[in-house]
């Protein structure tokens, strides 16, 4: 062969911050051809696409409204993902922690106390665990595989919100159309800045994503999740338990993901309706590999994921582009990611002229 | 007899709930065979499905619709072949980029496309045979895809146990160190088996568009791709379970509409709901018993093969 494919002897550190940068060059260069393809002057639809969604204020604070369930489930998939936990189950992860955290407000909606929301946040967290704790029993117990688990779980988890909204969860006002009544103030997630969309939710985001740094560095759980994903054999002999790691990660990646249910029916949608997520569970994956586990890459990625959803919205009103368009390109930057890490641990070398030295 | 007329279109929707299964699932059998775990099952039905629901409408040439699925499949499964084992990105990461980018190429592709009607594949009839009560359709009143699919399990079968061919697939999957050293070429191999497993990725999906509901939706697969994965565990790895394992979910999936016809009193969605609980359970059932997974799944799947040399 003309290139041959190499192995470093070390990985280099240069190209794990190189490669989403590749990937993303990679895919805004494709996605010219794709435009082109479409009819649309790529120019044109990059701009709808990356600049025009950050014009205001406002548009600002809605790229926060985006990332912000996108941050809480990739940090939470990332430490999983760190311990070859493969959750891909998110998004029934999300309904379950909306589904039991607003639960409180459909059967106690006279409650007016502060302690409603932050009871609800909780029990979304609970919800979204243990929809998670299903696949890590059946791993640990039976070791059925947990990404086929994790997923299924998700259709069996969407069908249920269909069987509430539609039944014993409709709002009694609503003229029978499948939605809950809408959440009181004291259900709501607050506001940070007046005039947007902008909820307590991204704060709590932010926050797990300092305190899932924190816990990687500095603490044993981190450590042993670090040591299982990267040497199983040796983290057997220090003694760490492979259940407990498996446990441990469902349960936090669960959590997580119930949380950013519940922060999106009780912040933007304000209620209970048949899809509550464009795939955020799905696209999370993205936003956790592209940001290459670690937490500050999760806070970028998460942004600019969150844009392609902002652009793809614009595009799909000023250019009449299909929304499908951001699915395409998420799935090409993932796509890219995956290809140009080979250089992380690879390289490619040219062989010509050293075959007729030797 | 009058009491069992119910039987007949019982048996006939589980045979087209169960073919698209069958495809999927035997390709993506082979692909695991020469060590390879491609977890974009669903995304290749998916651009199989729109691909052969668009040559359809547009050519209105079936036998062309369904080779442009296949060939659309393998397209998909190339790529992976070339992220997992041209550049060695990890398998289980990439299978699940190429579900996320088929889920959204193929809603790209089929946007115009969505809620067009298109006449359902034809079924064959033979004057006198498929009008034999009860066994007459549901042997002599099937559409091409479904002899096919028995056809595909019956070769590969054949192909894996009884072919020199075959046992070199195998042996690459079980030991691609040993199989290189020989002198295979393990990538090549597996690039192939990759492909075939697209090949029939893609037919599975256009089973869907074209017969088992003639129409393209988005994400119409749900989740199929999956229970395909799930099916071949089921079948530790065996061609002809892989068969028996898809009519089974077939008859799961298909529960909820005769269920219903019947007057059962439950919501439809936790009728929906049992193709994915049994798939849980199955998988649970099976599982349990680790030495008999490992005595019959590839040893080398889902390893990255990177030649010392």
């Amino acid at each position: 062969m003309l290139l041959k494919i190499e192995k470093r002897s070390e990985s280099s550190r240069v190209m794990v911050y190189m490669t989403p940068i590749i990937a993303l060059v990679l895919t805004v260069l494709c996605s010219t051809v794709l435009f082109t393809l479409l009819g649309v002057s790529p120019v044109e639809a990059l701009n709808t696409f990356f600049i025009q969604p950050l014009d205001s204020r406002y548009d600002l604070s809605e790229l926060f409204v985006k990332a912000t369930p996108l941050m809480l489930i990739a940090i939470g998939l990332s430490v999983g993902f760190k311990a070859n936990v493969w959750n891909i189950g998110a998004e029934g992860q999300l309904t379950m922690g909306a589904i039991v955290g607003s639960s409180l407000f459909i059967y106690f909606h006279d409650i007016d106390s502060v302690f409603l929301l932050p009871a609800m946040i909780l029990l979304g967290a609970i919800g979204g665990a243990a929809w998670a704790a299903i696949p890590a029993f059946l791993k640990t117990r039976f070791n059925a595989n947990e990404i086929l688990t994790s997923l299924m779980l998700v259709y069996v988890a969407i069908l249920f919100l269909s069987v509430l909204v539609h039944g014993p969860w409709r709002d009694p006002d609503g003229f029978n159309f499948p939605e809950s009544r809408t959440f009181s103030d004291s259900a709501d997630m607050p506001i940070l800045v007046a005039g947007t969309r902008m909820h307590f939710g991204t704060l709590l985001a932010l926050l797990a994503v300092l305190g899932t740094w924190i816990m990687m560095a500095k603490t044993l759980v981190g450590f042993q999740i670090k040591v299982i994903g990267s040497a199983p054999t040796a983290g057997g002999y220090a003694g760490f338990s492979q259940k407990k790691i498996i446990w441990f990660t469902l349960l936090f990646g669960g959590a997580l993901a119930g949380v950013a249910g519940l922060s999106e029916v009780a912040g933007p949608i304000d209620q209970i309706i048949p899809t509550i997520s464009p795939g955020y569970g799905f696209t999370a994956i993205i936003v956790a590999f592209l940001g290459r586990l670690h937490p500050v890459g999760i806070f970028f990625a998460s942004l600019l994921m969150a844009l392609t959803y902002l652009g793809g919205e614009t595009a799909q009103i000023s250019l009449g582009l299909p929304v499908a368009v951001t699915g395409v390109f998420q799935g090409m930057v993932l796509f890219f990611l995956l290809a140009s890490d080979v250089l992380v641990n690879y390289r490619f070398r040219l062989n010509i002229g050293r075959k007729a030295v030797s | 007899m009058a009491g069992f007329d119910w039987i007949v279109p019982v048996i006939l929707t589980m045979i087209t709930a169960a073919t698209p299964l069958v495809f999927a699932g035997i390709g993506e059998l082979i692909t695991e065979k020469s060590g390879v775990l491609n977890l974009g099952v669903e995304g290749m039905m998916l651009v199989g499905a729109v691909t052969g629901f668009i040559t359809a409408t547009v050519t209105g040439n079936y036998f062309l619709a369904v080779l442009a699925a296949a060939f659309a499949g393998s397209v998909m499964a190339f790529l992976f072949g070339v992220l997992t084992l041209s550049l060695m990105a990890n398998q289980v990461a990439t299978g699940l980029a190429l579900t996320l980018f088929g889920v959204g190429l193929s809603a790209l592709m089929g946007q115009e496309f969505v809620g067009m009607p298109v006449d359902p594949l034809d079924k064959l009839y033979i004057s006198g045979l498929t009008d034999i009560p009860y066994i007459g359709p549901i042997i002599f009143g099937q559409d091409g895809l479904v002899y096919l699919s028995f056809a595909v399990v019956a070769a590969v079968s054949w192909f894996l146990y009884k072919t020199k061919a075959g046992l070199i697939l195998r042996a690459v999957g079980d030991s691609h160190d040993a199989a290189h050293s020989i002198g295979y070429s393990v990538i090549g191999i597996r690039y192939l088996a990759v492909m075939f497993g697209g090949a029939m990725s893609g037919i599975g999906g256009a089973y869907l568009s074209l017969a088992y509901t003639p129409m393209w939706a988005e994400n119409m697969t749900a989740g199929r791709g999956w229970i395909a994965l799930a099916l071949i565990v089921f079948a530790t790895w065996k061609p002809g379970l892989v068969l028996i394992g898809a009519y089974m979910f077939g008859g799961i999936t298909i529960l909820q509409l005769h269920a219903q016809a019947a007057g059962l009193d439950v919501p439809s969605q936790v009728l929906s709901m049992l193709p994915y609980v049994a798939t849980v359970l199955v998988l649970v059932l099976i599982s349990k018993d680790q030495s008999r997974i490992r005595k019959h799944a590839p040893a080398c799947i889902g390893k990255i093969f990177h030649p010392a040399a």
